[in-house]
């Protein structure tokens, strides 16, 4: 077998189907908390399902299904929490994170679960998904991106700027339950992509790489989804194929987590000279000069491609030159 | 500009406050409020920090409940008010950098929300009325900039012009000239300018009102979470004479005895209290 059959084998189709929805539902909500600063809330929410999947283990359901009751609840709970106490939020958001785990990993005990059980839930396993678990996560995918995207210019208004969202008739309270439900769905959704313990990384690092070089909300939010997707799908392919050419194990959730690394390791620089470039070609103030200062003795003449940066003055343009600021009037240079 | 104390009997109140009290974490800051603003007046409310003006703004938009009394828009209670179009809203500019970069345009467009429907798609008179509000700040040719890189006064000016994009009649103003150099304050008083002409009733709240005194019709003194004056326009020092401040104390002195802008209230909790205030 090659590895072009590999890829068409039933169990890496429907691993490749699920990492895509999970690169592209991750983001959109990530982009929110993000743009709320509570990029961590996702770490929060993962800890918390898994005392949702022992409870699964526990009683013999569907640990999906009861890691999205406990996620859910969790996060409203972790909303509220942050809602009313501002001063306390974060202890009380850790206080929620260490009973999530250590309650996950005692029932799991309890339910007699071996820990390499509960280690597929922490660390994904895309690689054991059945047909029903990657129709599940097509649907619940789909509900994150469809609000995500729909209720866009809402949520948008809720996580910019609250006051005013009240003002402007919104139910702020209600929205950001909404967002909190929604991640706690993403995290059930990557749960078995990327693993608990590493889902906040696909839903915060596409986004945190998409703003290195982006200017607006909208654009961030969707070359967001292209990286997280970018990121899963590549992850995903890159483990199987040294997998199976080099006979180690390498697992796919942490290769998808890596990656999407590498990818802000690499627009970091970029975005840095970017802004910088942005900053230096930033016009002056419009304001007159005090008076007429000639440049003194001035053989270099400026013009395109001089090699001097030029930048617009008000009506003219003046060309930084070692501290200075020329500006070309008639045959000579004025310092501006 | 007409500078009349006593408004036209004939015109409406657009907004009033009736026996209005504010309580902050059990603390009672605003007492005994009454106040109705008519239509088309531009009223300043002013006062030293910590006098209860922003409260009061924040109790007329209803981010803060009242503890008593009643807030009346456009001849409706506050909570039943549905018409939220008709509401304008520039809030105290705080650090506009959020999470993640928004561009100048998204965020005035975050203005029409009072005025679309939820998940249609923006119409032709939506970004009409976008492109007009930027105008009217002088900022149509940044729309495309992220509003972080913009300077402080360009940031108030992109949040009136969020305001101005709904096309309220009724617009509140939190320290819109807080921070802000001459230039930006003149353009900011334009903008106002503009709105005022075409009949929009303003209320803003104000430490000093520098290029906005012209267009002021009427001062609300506030003093200790209660009214102090009320009638034509004073002068910036008049404010904060004997009559309605402490003494010679400037405004901006870092007066030890004031509580922190915007609390009001002693800070006393432990790590896990809610300070009891409405978020």
């Amino acid at each position: 077998m090659t590895f072009s059959d590999l890829l068409t084998q039933d169990f890496i189709v429907r691993a490749l189907v699920a990492a895509v929805v999970t690169g592209l539902a991750a983001p959109s909500i990530g982009t929110y908390l993000v743009q709320k600063r509570l990029a961590l809330m996702g770490d929060g929410i993962g800890h918390v399902a898994v005392t949702g999947v022992a409870v699964g283990l526990l009683t013999g359901t569907s640990p999906t299904w009861t890691a999205v009751v406990v996620a859910v609840l969790g996060a409203l709970l972790m909303e509220t929490i942050r809602e009313r106490g501002r001063a306390g939020g974060d202890v009380a958001l850790a206080l929620l994170f260490y009973g999530g785990i250590a309650g996950g990993v005692m029932i799991t005990g309890v339910a007699g679960q071996s820990a390499a059980t509960l280690h597929e839930y922490l660390f994904g396993s895309l690689l054991t998904l059945s047909v029903s678990d990657v129709w599940t996560a097509i649907a619940l995918s789909c509900l994150v991106v469809v609000v995500a995207l729909g209720l866009g210019p809402q949520l948008f208004a809720i996580a910019h700027d609250q006051e005013f969202a009240r003002v402007a008739g919104l139910n702020v309270r209600l929205l950001n339950l909404l967002i909190a439900v929604l991640a706690a769905v993403t995290v059930t959704v990557a749960m078995r992509t990327v693993g608990l313990l590493l889902v906040s990384a696909l839903m915060v690092v596409p986004v945190a790489t998409a703003q290195q070089v982006t200017r607006s909300f909208r654009t961030t939010l969707v070359v967001a989804m292209g990286l997280g997707t970018l990121a899963s799908v590549g992850g995903l392919v890159g483990s199987a194929y040294v997998s199976f050419e080099h006979e180690v194990n390498v697992t796919a959730g942490p290769s998808i987590v890596l990656l999407a690394l590498a990818c802000f390791a690499l627009t970091w620089p970029l975005g840095t000279l970017l802004r910088r470039r942005r900053r230096l070609a930033e016009p002056f103030a419009a304001v007159d000069p005090m008076g007429h200062e000639l440049a003194g003795d001035h053989p270099h003449v400026h013009g395109e491609d001089c090699g001097h940066l030029a930048i617009q003055h008000g009506d003219h343009v003046d060309y930084v030159h070692d501290g200075h600021r020329h500006a070309p009037h008639g045959s000579h240079y004025d310092e501006h | 500009m007409g500078r009349t104390p006593v408004p036209d009997p004939a015109a409406g109140t657009v907004v009033e406050i009736v026996d209005g009290a504010v309580t902050i974490a059990g603390r009672p800051i605003l007492r005994g409020i009454d106040l109705r603003v008519h239509e088309g007046e531009f009223v300043a409310l002013m006062g030293a920090n910590g006098s209860g003006k922003s409260t009061l703004v924040h109790a007329l938009t209803g981010l803060r409940p009242l503890a008593r009394g009643e807030v009346r828009v456009f001849g409706t209670s506050l909570d039943r008010f549905r018409d939220r179009h008709r509401l304008g809203f520039v809030p105290q500019r705080s650090g506009a950098a959020s999470g993640v970069p928004a561009s100048v345009w998204e965020v005035v467009a975050s203005g029409r929300l009072t005025r679309r429907r939820w998940l249609h798609p923006l119409l032709r008179r939506d970004r009409t009325a976008i492109a007009a509000a930027l105008d009217v700040v002088g900022l149509a040719d940044r729309a495309r900039e992220e509003v972080a890189s913009l300077s402080g006064g360009q940031q108030q000016r992109v949040l009136i012009a969020r305001a101005l994009a709904g096309q309220p009649e009724l617009l509140f103003l939190d320290e819109p000239t807080a921070g802000v150099d001459l230039p930006n304050q003149q353009a900011l008083a334009a903008a106002l300018g503009v709105l005022k002409e075409r009949g929009a009733t303003i209320v803003l709240v104000a430490h000093e009102l520098g290029p906005l005194a012209p267009l002021v019709d009427r001062a609300v003194v506030m003093r200790d979470g209660r009214v102090a004056y009320d009638g034509p326009p004073l002068a910036d020092h008049e404010v904060h004479g004997p009559l309605f401040g402490e003494g010679h104390t400037h405004h901006h002195a870092h007066d030890t005895a004031a509580p922190a802008p915007g609390s009001h209230v002693p800070h006393v909790s432990g790590p896990l209290d809610s300070r009891g205030e409405q978020p």
